[in-house]
């Protein structure tokens, strides 16, 4: 079987009940940090485990702790990041939703790791009956006592607060996130100084994703090193895998780093495979902002090894041939699916949720969005391909914070790889415009 | 700020009552960041986020109306125009695209006899475009207030306006 660190209970009935979740074994790892162990031990087994940011970006969780400035007389913060906006990204909607005391007690157990009296978890707004459940949870946890003052009669006090989001992509990104929860625009703040030095409220703060925060009970429980045991090479453990598109069986599934792409995908245990009487043609891995690959390259490295799902050999062969594993969305692509009109899709989104600060991102991504539209709704002009690639390569690197990035990526590794489909749109307008049309030309289908 | 007059928008009792209980979750001095729940509050009771609204939640916190109505307007969910009695907000997403979002959601405004951002008539139903709902493998997907509604399909949608539309 399989190690299931963050789901093994997950399907017990009642399991959002602190009854239940006590039954299974929950709030003993609580028990276990904060009677035996300081907070230094704590994040020395985070680092052993070598645990890395499930937000995205990938950062050790246990060296980010470590960096944290610890100035006396100044308030130290842990923001939870359950902003969960990025297209394709599901699994800590359905992690709170169906677990939430699992959340809570990684919280208290990381909160008492890095010495902040009070928590917050930034949930987006849309998620208001989440928030509901995990106000609920937070209540009954209080009322046994692992909340609040002096926990477990240990000195240690502790308050948890869910803040709504208002609707906003950005506010995902750390320092976004720091300026809504003071009650602002999310707009990015300039780095330095980081969030470790000066964050909420210009004081030291550490933001973790849910995925990461709700590892640390296990972690705790049952040691970094055996944490560290599970997954492949510098990807340990497991990772929750948001599976979308145009597979069998859809949803959240728990991996060990390391599973082959290929078993991922058509495994009974998890994706099931394409739907029936459909070809595999691309894939995007870990979200929106991550590069598109055809169906060919998401399955098999260029040295003819089969693609694993971890943090390295997804990002094998760089952005030639590889992409990343991001934050988990796994977007499957059969060939009904125009990849135009998908790259359109996306870059809507990111023009939308650009905060408009740094003009590269502003524009770039209003550029690339008309752009792509003329292509897809057939007045696509012959340099317009040039002219995307252009402007992507102007976004990149060029901006504050990492949705111009993000943006840029989408369309680049589209165009890198399905250059055919956007000349044949520009091509043969009137074929391209028909109801239902998708090119159909040479590619590689699986 | 020196308005006297009594406001013409005010929280029920059971309201004021969170807003302090909500307050009180930040320190001392940083009541602002109780702005966003606030509004959310607002908009439960009104149905919008109304600029008397706006000028009302800005009082409770000691800041000036400007302030609450450049916050209120970088996000999505507040609604700052009027709306009907039930806003529908459709993920236009690409993952829910690929699930046959767009032609479900042709049939919704077809059965509404509205487009994007517009009201019926009757005043019961506002259709919003919205971005990606983190629902991705249960889509197509629309959010009405706080319930989502998932694997949709033109059948599903009909039946939900029936629904609510009694
Ligand atoms: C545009 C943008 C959106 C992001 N959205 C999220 C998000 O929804 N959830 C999240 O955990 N991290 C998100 N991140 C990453 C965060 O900035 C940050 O790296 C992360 O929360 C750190 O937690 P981790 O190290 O545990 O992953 C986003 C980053 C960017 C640039
Ligand atoms: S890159 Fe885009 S989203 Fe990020 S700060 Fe600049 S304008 Fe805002
Ligand atoms: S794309 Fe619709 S919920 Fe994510």
């Amino acid at each position: 079987m399989a190690t299931k660190i963050l789901t093994e209970h997950i399907n017990v009935p009642g399991i959002e009940t602190f009854d239940v979740y006590r039954k299974q074994g929950g709030y003993t790892a609580v028990e276990k940090a904060v009677k035996t162990m300081t907070p230094e031990s704590i994040v020395e087994e985070v680092k052993k485990a070598g645990v890395r940011g499930r937000g995205g970006a990938g950062f050790p969780m246990g060296m980010k702790w470590s960096f944290l400035a610890k100035p006396e007389g100044i308030p130290r913060y842990l923001v939870c990041n359950a902003d969960e906006s990025e297209p394709g990204t599901f699994k800590d909607h359905y992690l709170m939703k169906n677990n939430p005391h699992l959340l809570i007690e990684g919280m208290i157990i990381s909160s008492f790791a890095l010495g902040a009296n009070t928590s917050y978890i930034y949930v987006r707004g849309e998620l208001m009956y989440v928030i509901t459940i995990l106000e609920k949870a937070i209540a009954e946890a209080k009322a046994q006592g692992f909340l609040g003052k002096n926990i477990l009669g240990s000195g240690y006090d502790l308050e948890l607060v869910v803040q709504p989001g208002g609707g906003a992509y950005i506010c995902g990104e750390e320092t976004a996130l720091l300026e809504s929860l003071e009650g602002k625009r999310g707009n990015p703040r300039n780095k330095p100084p980081f969030p470790a030095v000066k964050g909420l409220y210009q004081c030291p703060t550490v933001v973790n994703n849910v995925e990461s925060i709700a590892t640390t009970p296990w972690i705790i429980t049952n040691g970094g090193d055996a944490y560290a045991a599970v997954g492949i090479g510098r990807s340990t453990g497991t990772k929750l895998i948001s599976a979308s598109g145009h597979i069998n069986k859809p949803g959240v599934y728990e991996i060990e780093l390391g599973v082959p792409v290929e078993d991922f995908i058509y495994a009974d245990e998890w994706c099931g495979g394409i739907r029936p009487g459909h070809k595999f043609k691309a894939l995007v891995a870990g979200g929106s902002s991550v590069p598109i690959l055809p169906a060919n390259l998401a399955l098999t490295l260029a040295n003819g090894e089969k693609r694993l799902m971890s943090y390295e050999s997804l990002s094998e062969g760089g952005f030639q041939t590889g992409t990343m594993l991001g934050s988990g969305g796994f977007i499957v692509f059969d060939e009904t699916a125009c990849i135009v009109r998908n790259t359109w899709n996306f870059s809507r989104f990111y023009h939308h949720e650009s905060c408009g600060q740094c003009s590269p991102c502003r524009e770039g991504t209003g550029w690339m969005e008309k752009v792509l539209h003329r292509i897809e709704y057939g007045h696509g002009h012959q340099q317009d391909i040039d002219l995307l690639v252009d402007v992507a390569k102007k976004i990149e690197g060029n901006t504050i914070c990492p949705l111009g990035d993000a943006a840029a990526w989408p369309v680049a590794s589209a165009i890198r790889h399905f250059r055919n489909e956007f000349q044949w749109h520009i091509d043969r307008p009137t074929e391209a415009t028909q109801p239902g049309a998708v090119y159909r030309g040479e590619m590689e289908l699986v | 700020m020196t308005t006297e007059t009594k406001p013409t928008v005010q929280f029920t009792p059971e309201r004021l009552a969170k807003v302090q209980e909500i307050i009180a979750r930040y320190p001392e001095g940083k009541q602002k960041s109780a702005l966003l729940p606030l509004l959310h509050l607002l908009q439960e009771q009104e149905g919008w986020t109304s600029p008397e609204g706006m000028e009302y939640v800005g009082q409770l916190l000691g800041i000036e109306p400007i302030e609450v109505f450049e916050v209120a307007t970088f996000y999505t969910m507040y609604h700052i125009k009027p709306v009907g009695k039930h806003v529908i907000e459709y993920c236009r997403t690409g993952p829910c695209c690929l699930m046959g979002g767009e032609d479900v959601y042709a049939h919704l405004k077809k059965r509404l006899g509205i487009d994007t951002g517009q009201t019926t008539v009757d005043g019961q139903f506002t259709l919003k475009e919205v971005e990606c709902l983190a629902a991705c493998g249960m889509g197509p997907v629309f959010q009405v207030r706080e319930k989502y509604y998932m694997n949709l399909t033109n059948e599903r949608v009909d039946e939900i306006i029936d629904e609510l539309s009694k």
